[in-house]
């Protein structure tokens, strides 16, 4: 194959000439080129090697459906492998490789699978589960484990970067009227109708230019047809691919923004992610045309005849001097006339016997030599195509008929309409004999096809099929009145000659379906010989159909063969379902922005900024960023929660917990919500008043715990756990909305609208006291424990007030509206310095929590009854509640289920982590009989503590040493079960 | 994705909606016993076309919505706000 690039014509720009490296050496393209094209005219003729054989591979197509001349793009971090080298488009200093060849594609070692085909037939890979055939050498799952490690390494195309992706991605959204997917010939009528009767189009085209195969045709009249698209006001997206049509009309678009440029705005991103909303999806993508399987029909230099047709006329390229074009219909003469007025030597075969005159007689006026009743049977060449054998018809037979010399060989096989998109929406492709292709079958999604996609050959009939959708989608909306007619499917004058293998009794061949994974014609015989009847079982055992062209150019041959091999008809065989993405989409667009610290929102209490300017280090809990601990002077993390814990229990501690849900109850009804969804009594809570209250779940099983303050007759003030927190407000209105439509009741979140703080310790009241107008308002007296107070603080900030206690100290929790945040924390801040207080993040928390056996998410993680932990007595008996009837149903009240216990080392130097598996000492394995859920060292008994459970709980195990192990970490520390109220088990301390 | 047509809100996408269960359950009293909750909250039917499910547009308004919908094509046959109530509310807006 020797192509030269002609002196005039394409859509290429002679006077921008760009260079690019092919494997590290420079060549030469122009503005307009594809890589493919730029290679093609530089004569680089082996772009890869193949899947399993090492073949060469050369280019196969000018399009998306390419399966021979993949390549990786860019370097190091920056590479991308498996790019289709037609769909690249050059740019200046681009820098391209070939692929899955050691030492290079020209010479490659791993071509001698070649000789061992044998052995690496379709279920090669299965089979050596059952160890290598023909001995079933090396059976078992040992050795299996072992050479399996090769075959993977042998497997596969590029190779990914193990670097993290440098690039930018973006998602969109947008909304039309009608989406139109694809701007040949059919897409343009379409949206210049559609746009017309003032529906808002987007119309969008996988290529860098606006035409389809008006691209390879009069590019004179497209030009005409843009300017018009523009003003009709159609919303038009270039090299924008959509690959997946999905439910209520969205469709997803990948948008390629700067895989094209030589130079990459810092503020662009390299794709984006877009997701449209449509009223109606008009889909024009178009037709692919099919290859023949034939011997070696893999070879460099065998191209399809209408991709030889782009680079001709796009491309401006003349891909061979001696040209045999292999056809089946009618759609390959232009491109030989083409060929031949071109000043190629064209000799033209065609499958069937007969043709209409006018058809040959142009060919034969070109000087195209024609000859009918004939088909490729055997390419000859070693690296690349220089003579190509053919076989005449002979009833259902074909036979060895001579061979012509050439170095480029066009195929048509016939042409399959893209009907990918109605596939997404399961809708199956039906066989159509006439035109052996298979076509979209009727269907009532909001999808009308148009042009080829709708199996319309003639470009008169593609233009007329796409004005005709856009009327119809306006008659949809109501907007035109005027008629509108479909052309009948098909179009050629001559019918086609199905043709999809071409073998000679007796003759061994290696005739290729599935380019990129070296299926071949037999592996589909030896598919069916090995019982697999349907197309779904075979697609997936000889992989046909399975690389990343998705079977867009073998498919079709795959399922006649197999159709053949059942004696089915294709009608009765049908096709493997074509899933999204319709071309591969990266992952990175996906991911779009939603990376690294923007992968989930993140949430700051307004006392985020205070809180690091005191030295806070801040964690991650769920959403939130709370503050850690605050060292001093170089503290570690134990060095200061310990100290935090024991300064808190000498003085007094301030803890930022504004991250607990908060949630306003109001209504004459909201005293009956209470009531029915805590598991103790709500209904006489007096006003002022809160009271600790636990919810289950309908199962019975715990949902979440926390306070409710009485603030006046028909309001509640509710916190929840920071982690149920958005779930608790979902499950209120839920009850309300759907269970109990009568009960009166508002439910709001007020989360973000008020902030607040835990101040604890001994001295908690002096120094609130200080900072409130009326001191006297939170004396023992006037604020008890568990009373509630609404009060303002000096400067007459609004505040609420209740003495509740997690700690164990007597303590308030003080809450202000967010705005006030800082200047509330400020003046009690001033006033816990002066008494040598301090303040405390969520590892001091958890200690003080801990030390108390108070539970929280670690505990009551979704299996834990109220029973479980500890809480039993919390469960009226004298209502009914949510979770009531369940909560000790069978299993639930089993007396050896897990129970809530304290555990404490037996060695009092001893550690032990969250997460250990609670042993007998005898019996070291399997799931234990308790687990560990929290651990901390307590500064007040001097050693290290946890909470955990335990099968039949704390009178079963008191006095037994058990064991903590952990098998990850190798870790076994003998520990004795205690109550889980480790400190001050009276609650003499918070009451005082 | 599927847009689901929120009564208060308009047309929106599902990714504003939460999944809640089985709409066509009636939920017994508190009291009732272990037999009518066990009922009510572990059988399900599978069911093979139109099923009633309860939806929450919590990105939204905040709705609690009985919503018919295919299992199978996903198509959605109606959608109303569960409490009654603000049914009559949302015609009314």
């Amino acid at each position: 194959m020797t192509a030269k690039r002609l002196i005039t014509g394409g859509l290429i720009d002679r006077s921008k000439k760009l260079q690019f490296f092919w494997d590290n050496k420079k060549y030469f393209g122009y503005q307009g080129d594809t890589l493919a094209s730029a290679l093609l005219v530089n004569n680089i003729k082996i772009i890869g090697r193949s899947f399993k054989y090492h073949r060469p591979r050369g280019i196969m197509s000018a399009g998306v459906e390419e399966s021979g001349a993949l390549v990786t793009i860019g370097k190091n971090e920056y590479r991308d492998p498996n790019v289709r080298a037609t769909t690249q488009e050059l740019y200046d200093g681009l820098n391209a490789f070939s692929q899955n060849a050691f030492p290079n594609a020209k010479f490659d070692l791993g071509a001698i699978n070649n000789l061992f085909n044998r052995f690496f037939a379709a279920g090669f890979y299965y089979k050596t589960f059952m160890g290598i055939p023909p001995f079933e050498w090396g059976k078992g799952t040992k050795i299996w484990m072992f050479y399996e490690n090769f075959i993977r390494k042998a497997a596969g195309m590029g190779s990914a970067s193990k670097k993290p992706d440098p690039d930018k991605y973006e998602h969109m959204n947008d909304y039309c009227d009608v989406i139109i997917v694809g701007s040949g010939p059919a897409g343009i009528a379409a949206a210049l109708e559609a746009a017309s009767n003032k529906l808002d189009v987007i119309l969008v085209e996988q290529d860098s230019d606006l035409g389809g195969s008006y691209l390879s045709e009069d590019s004179k009249n497209l030009k005409n047809k843009i300017s018009d698209l523009k003003n009709a006001g159609v919303r038009i997206l270039l090299r924008t691919t959509v690959f997946g049509l999905y439910d209520s009309g969205v469709a997803g678009l990948l948008e390629r923004v700067s895989d094209h440029k030589a130079v990459k705005s810092k503020y662009e991103p390299r794709q984006r992610f877009w997701t449209v909303r449509s009223r109606h999806t008009i889909v024009a993508t178009g037709a692919f045309e099919r290859h023949i399987a034939f011997g070696n029909n893999d070879l460099p230099g065998i191209m399809s005849a209408s991709s030889v047709d782009i680079y001709l006329n796009r491309f401006s390229i003349l891909a061979g001097k001696k040209i045999v074009v292999c056809t089946n219909n009618d759609s390959a003469y232009s491109t030989a006339i083409k060929l031949a007025n071109s000043g190629a030597e064209v000799k033209l075969i065609d499958a069937r016997s007969s043709v209409g005159s006018v058809l040959t007689e142009n060919a034969l006026n070109s000087g195209v030599f024609v000859k009918m009743n004939a088909a490729p049977f055997q390419a000859r060449g070693y690296t690349e195509i220089n003579k190509i054998d053919l076989a005449e018809s002979e009833g259902n037979r074909w036979n060895n008929t001579g061979s012509e010399e050439c170095d480029l060989l066009a195929i048509s096989g016939g042409w399959s309409p893209t009907v990918h998109l109605l596939s997404h929406r399961g809708i199956r492709p039906k066989w159509n004999e006439e035109n052996a292709c298979f076509v979209a079958d009727d269907h009532s999604e909001p999808i009308t096809l148009a042009g080829s996609a709708a199996g319309y050959w003639n470009s008169e009939d593609c233009i007329n099929s796409g004005k005709s959708a856009g009327i119809k989608v306006a008659h949809l909306f109501g907007k035109e009145k005027s008629s509108y007619s479909l052309p009948n499917i098909g179009g050629w004058n001559n019918p086609i000659k199905p043709v999809y293998e071409v073998r000679v009794s007796g003759k061994q061949t290696k005739s290729f379906i599935d380019f990129q994974h070296d299926v071949t014609c037999d592996d589909i015989r030896l598919a069916h010989r090995e019982g697999f009847v349907s197309v779904e079982h075979l697609k997936r055992y000889t992989t046909l159909g399975m690389a990343n062209d998705q079977g867009k150019m073998g498919n079709v041959i795959g399922i006649a063969l197999m159709a053949e091999a059942l004696g089915k008809k294709i009608s009765e065989v049908g096709t493997t379902t074509f899933r999204p993405p319709f071309t591969p989409v990266s992952l990175g667009a996906l991911a779009g922005r939603n990376t690294f610290q923007h992968f989930r929102a993140l949430r700051r209490s307004p006392l985020h900024d205070w809180n690091l300017s005191h030295g806070a280090v801040m964690i991650e809990a769920g959403l939130w960023q709370r503050p850690w601990y605050f060292p001093q002077n170089n503290e570690t993390l134990s060095d200061a929660y310990i100290r935090e814990t024991a300064t808190t229990r000498k003085s007094v501690g301030i803890c930022d917990v504004t991250s607990l849900g908060k949630i306003a109850i109001q209504g004459p009804d909201s005293t009956e919500l209470l009531n029915r969804i805590y598991t103790n009594p709500f209904a006489k809570l007096p006003i002022g008043k809160a009271r600790y209250g636990i919810m289950l779940r309908d199962d019975g099983i715990v949902m979440d715990d926390g306070t409710s303050w009485r603030l006046s007759e028909n309001e509640y003030f509710m916190t929840t756990s920071t982690a149920q927190a958005a779930r608790v407000i979902a499950w209120l209105e839920e009850l309300l909305q759907i269970r109990w439509t009568d009960l009166k009741v508002h439910v709001t979140s007020v989360s973000e609208q008020w902030c607040g703080i835990s101040v604890a310790g001994p001295m908690s009241r002096e120094c609130i006291s200080k900072c409130l107008k009326s001191p006297e308002i939170i004396s023992n007296e006037n604020l008890p424990f568990m009373g509630v107070v609404e009060t303002n603080l000096k400067q007459d900030i609004p505040c609420r007030i209740a003495r509740i206690s997690f700690s164990g100290e007597m303590a308030f929790e003080i809450y202000v509206p967010s705005d006030y945040a800082n200047e509330m924390m400020e003046m009690i801040w001033i006033e816990t310095e002066k008494v040598g207080g301090c303040l405390y993040g969520l590892e001091a928390l958890g200690a003080l929590r801990i030390e108390k056996g108070h539970v929280t998410g670690a505990e009551l993680d979704g299996r834990v009854t109220i029973d479980d932990a500890g809480l039993g007595k919390m469960a009226s008996t004298k209502k009914s509640y949510i979770g009531s009837a369940m909560r000790t149903r069978g299993v639930l009240s089993d007396v050896n289920r897990e129970q809530l216990v304290g555990i404490f080392p037996k060695n009092k130097n001893a550690t032990f982590d969250a997460g250990s598996i609670i042993c007998k000492p005898s019996e070291l394995k399997g799931f234990g009989v308790g687990r560990i859920t929290s651990v901390t060292h307590s500064p007040e008994l001097g050693h290290w503590i946890g909470l955990g459970f335990i099968s039949g709980g704390y009178n079963l195990w008191k006095d037994k040493t058990v064991i903590a192990t952990d098998p990850v970490r190798n870790k076994n520390v003998e520990v004795e079960i205690v109550i889980p109220h480790m400190f001050d088990p009276q609650g003499e301390r918070m009451h005082g | 994705m599927i847009r689901i047509k929120c009564p208060y809100c308009g047309d929106r996408d599902h990714s504003e909606f939460t999944y809640g269960g089985d709409g066509s359950i009636v939920y017994p009293e508190l009291d009732a016993s272990v037999e009518d909750w066990t009922n009510a909250i572990f059988f399900r039917k599978n069911i093979y076309g139109i099923q009633t499910e309860t939806w929450q547009h919590v990105h939204g308004c905040r709705l609690w919505l009985k919503i018919k919908r295919s299992t199978i094509t996903h198509e959605i046959e109606s959608i109303e706000p569960a409490h009654k109530e603000i049914i009559k509310m949302v015609k009314n807006k």
